[in-house]
């Protein structure tokens, strides 16, 4: 009767033994990006304390922004977001006007980033790909990172890295992703690229009158401006809040694309 | 109800829409008091630096319509210095936009597609949040349009107000707009637009190369340049101002800043008017420095009397010699000797106790250290080169010419090349009282140079070896001993 027990035992205490060693591990990411594994992060119009602390969940990021070839596949598979197909309200008449035709992308780098779209076409791209458009806090977190450190947002020697890039003009032809610097997240071209689309958006607070956002300003939500701001040195953020302030779900400009995430669901 | 026909209804709604017409006309009511006195509508003019649209004729106000088009362009900032500059217009400063009191003006803010960034304006001379800021916020490829009311006049600064603002500025992007009062200006002869600022680059004043931003230097005002209309050199040379004597001469200075103040100095003039801080009332007269506040603006009118050049400069003075705070101001004409003489004498002067003064300057140490090795010619010949453009240059000129009645040329001179050793005395001990040199006379005086023995026979062979002199040499013990046996440098 012994033995009978005894060896389902024996069985049974290696096999939690062996699970107990192992350690858990995550699923891995899906192809072509990595995981950003959140955490608190204070956006450049709130103060460095804990009202301005914002969580931030896991979440995967794509390495590199979407390219030009990626978006052809897009739109083969999806007439109505074709060039000539494409409606007004979705996207202005400048949509793509890079590419030689509707499905020829013509003299440009295939795997340079896709740009001349607007937020209407680049959430369809995502949805598409069962992904999303990263929110502000996403973006500008997994984007906070320096080669080194997560959290470099305050570190002035990568801000000025960052300000020469913003100081120069845009080249004309754009060059393939992964030409820029990888960030400790492993991440490609957050700057030296291109802008890129937020899923939010619209919800960065700058009006025109960038002297007269400051949260005493109540008619302006959750105004900005350099009385509250985390950091008024770092010029990069702002130009960034500032240029997304700018922007219409259908523009389409000439240096901004995208790249997309997913939720990091266990 | 036989009094209520038809007819009397008709006549009495008819009366109703009558008088409403005419009360719409007569009484203000809740229309803005400007809207029913402008007539027309006219493009305005816009010119670059340092032009000015022509004074406005008309005595109505008028709809203008103003296009500017915000840029990012790579130009020179100083020679062999270049920089990303933001625009209106395409140039630093923008356009020069003139209108006139009480004119509806409609803005067109166009960005062009190439635009890294989204920008803005606001002008000083608008009456409204922002000064138009919040209504002209736009991003590459598209054009915002707003109106405004120039109900001041004036002349006004606008810039560019998107955050991080000081950096929209700091790249150039600021420029003017006058409002003339009602009455017009007073006319004069030449009008000129003229803009100080500074530029923060990362690399220091004339360091060669595309020179980033420096956000450092910026936030501690420590400008590498400080230039007038947005580059080194903009109003010097072939670009100088021109102007006849006897005009009447108005300048329309602006200050971009982004921080300094300026003092604005006509060297050689005083102004017979100035409009202080852009206003449109003559507050001072006979001014020789007015401040230009950062983000402000002048008027100051004077009369040319003499001919000349006249150097236009912000007195805090090593930003005109160190940073490029320079411009010039040609006129040309009659002398008028009793205005301005020129020099009438120049003797010798042997200190107030008649003792021969020996020259006791010790020798600049930077130029001293210019000593050739062996007596290589060529090595002679690029060092006395050397020392020519450092000491001699300023009076002899690059080639030698001279100026006529002034200073002897050297270029095929007689006097040099006859007489080797009276050229060196001249160098070592000086020279005046009247010369001849190719015939002309010459009656001035020439220092005794600081220089050593070894620079004075390289630059005296330079000099016969250049510009069709006879070709001879001189060396350093020549020198030596004309200077009487002193052998300081050897």
């Amino acid at each position: 009767m012994l033995k009978k027990i005894f060896i389902p035992v024996i069985i049974l205490i290696l096999t939690t033994s062996v699970s107990a060693a192992t350690p858990v591990k995550t699923k891995p990411a899906p192809e072509g990006m990595v995981l950003i594994s959140g955490g608190t992060y204070v956006p450049l119009y709130k103060k460095e304390d804990e009202s301005g602390k914002q969580i931030v969940k896991p979440f995967y990021m794509d390495i590199y922004p979407v390219t030009n070839k990626e978006f052809l596949e897009f739109v083969e598979a999806n007439p109505k977001w074709r060039r000539s197909n494409v409606k007004k309200i979705f996207a202005d008449k400048f949509y793509l006007k890079h590419w030689a035709g509707d499905l020829q992308l013509g003299n440009i780098n295939p795997n340079s980033p896709v740009t001349n779209i607007s937020w209407f076409a680049a959430k369809a791209y995502a949805e598409w790909r069962g992904k999303r458009l990263p929110t502000i806090a996403e973006w500008e977190f997994a984007a906070g990172a320096s080669k080194t450190k997560p959290d470099a947002f305050d570190d002035e020697e990568n801000i000025n890295r960052i300000q020469k890039w913003y100081s120069q003009k845009s080249p004309e032809k754009l060059p393939a992703v992964g030409s820029t610097e990888k960030n400790y997240w492993g991440l490609y071209d957050l700057f030296g690229l291109i802008w890129e689309w937020n899923y939010d958006f619209n919800t960065a607070l700058v009006t025109g009158e960038s002297r007269g956002d400051s949260n005493l300003e109540r008619n302006l939500f959750c105004g900005s401006g350099s009385a509250s701001a985390r950091d008024v040195k770092n010029y990069p953020a702002f130009m960034r809040y500032g240029f997304r302030s700018s922007l219409k779900a259908n523009y389409t400009v000439h240096n901004l694309g995208f790249r997309c995430v997913i939720d990091a669901a266990n | 109800m036989k009094y209520l026909t038809n007819k009397k209804l008709m006549i009495t709604a008819a009366a109703f829409i009558v008088i409403a017409a005419l009360s719409v006309v007569f009484f203000p009511g809740c229309e803005d008091t400007y809207s029913n006195t402008i007539k027309g509508v006219e493009h305005a003019r816009l010119t670059h630096a340092p032009f000015v649209p022509p004074p406005i004729t008309r005595d109505y106000p008028t709809k203008v319509i103003v296009n500017l088009e915000t840029t990012e362009e790579v130009k020179r900032l100083s020679d062999g210095v270049e920089y990303v500059f933001w625009t209106f217009g395409g140039e630093v400063p923008g356009k020069f936009i003139r209108v006139r009191e009480g004119d509806l003006v409609e803005f067109h803010l166009s960005n062009r597609p190439d635009s890294k960034m989204p920008h803005n304006i606001d002008l000083h001379a608008v009456t409204g949040p922002g000064g138009g800021a919040e209504a002209s916020f736009t991003a590459p490829g598209h054009t915002s349009t707003f109106s405004f009311t120039a109900k001041n006049p004036g002349l006004y600064v606008y810039h560019c107000a998107t955050a991080p603002v000081g950096l929209h500025i700091a790249n150039g992007m600021y420029g003017l707009i006058l409002v003339e009062p009602k009455q017009g200006l007073p006319p004069v002869d030449k009008e000129f637009y003229i803009m100080q600022s500074e530029f923060y680059t990362e690399g220091k004043h004339g360091e060669p190369g595309l020179q980033p931003f420096s956000q450092d230097k910026a936030v501690n005002e420590e400008p590498e340049y400080v230039v007038f209309n947005g580059s080194v050199g903009s109003l010097t040379g072939d670009k100088k101002l021109q102007a006849k004597k006897g005009e009447t001469i108005r300048m329309f200075i602006g200050n971009g800043g982004p921080n300094l103040v300026s003092s604005f100095h006509v060297i050689g003039e005083i102004f017979d008017k100035v409009y202080g801080e852009g206003g449109v009332i003559v507050n001072q007269n006979n001014v020789q420095t007015t401040l230009i506040p950062a983000g402000g603006s002048a008027i100051v009118e004077f009369k040319v009397d003499v001919p000349g050049t006249y150097i236009l400069v912000d007195h805090s003075i090593f930003r005109a010699f160190n940073k490029g705070a320079i411009g010039m101001l040609n006129v040309t004409g009659e002398e008028d000797s009793l205005i301005y003489s020129h020099k009438q004498k120049d003797e010798i002067y042997l200190g107030l106790d008649n003792k021969d003064v020996k020259s006791n300057l010790t020798v600049n140490p930077s130029v001293s250290n210019q000593t050739s090795s062996s007596g290589a010619s060529n090595d002679l010949k690029a060092l006395g080169k050397s020392v020519y453009s450092t000491t001699c240059q300023a009076c002899h000129q690059a080639n030698g010419e001279g100026i006529a009645g002034v200073f002897p040329p050297l270029a095929k001179s007689d006097f040099l090349n006859n007489n080797k050793d009276a050229v060196i005395h001249a160098v070592v001990k000086g020279l005046s009282g009247p010369i001849t040199v190719n015939g002309k006379n010459y009656n001035g005086v020439m220092p005794p140079q600081t220089l050593t023995d070894d620079q004075i026979a390289a630059v005296l062979t330079y000099v016969y070896s250049s510009w069709g002199n006879s070709g001879k040499t001189v060396t350093k013990e020549e020198v030596s001993k004309v200077r009487g046996g002193s052998t300081a440098s050897r």
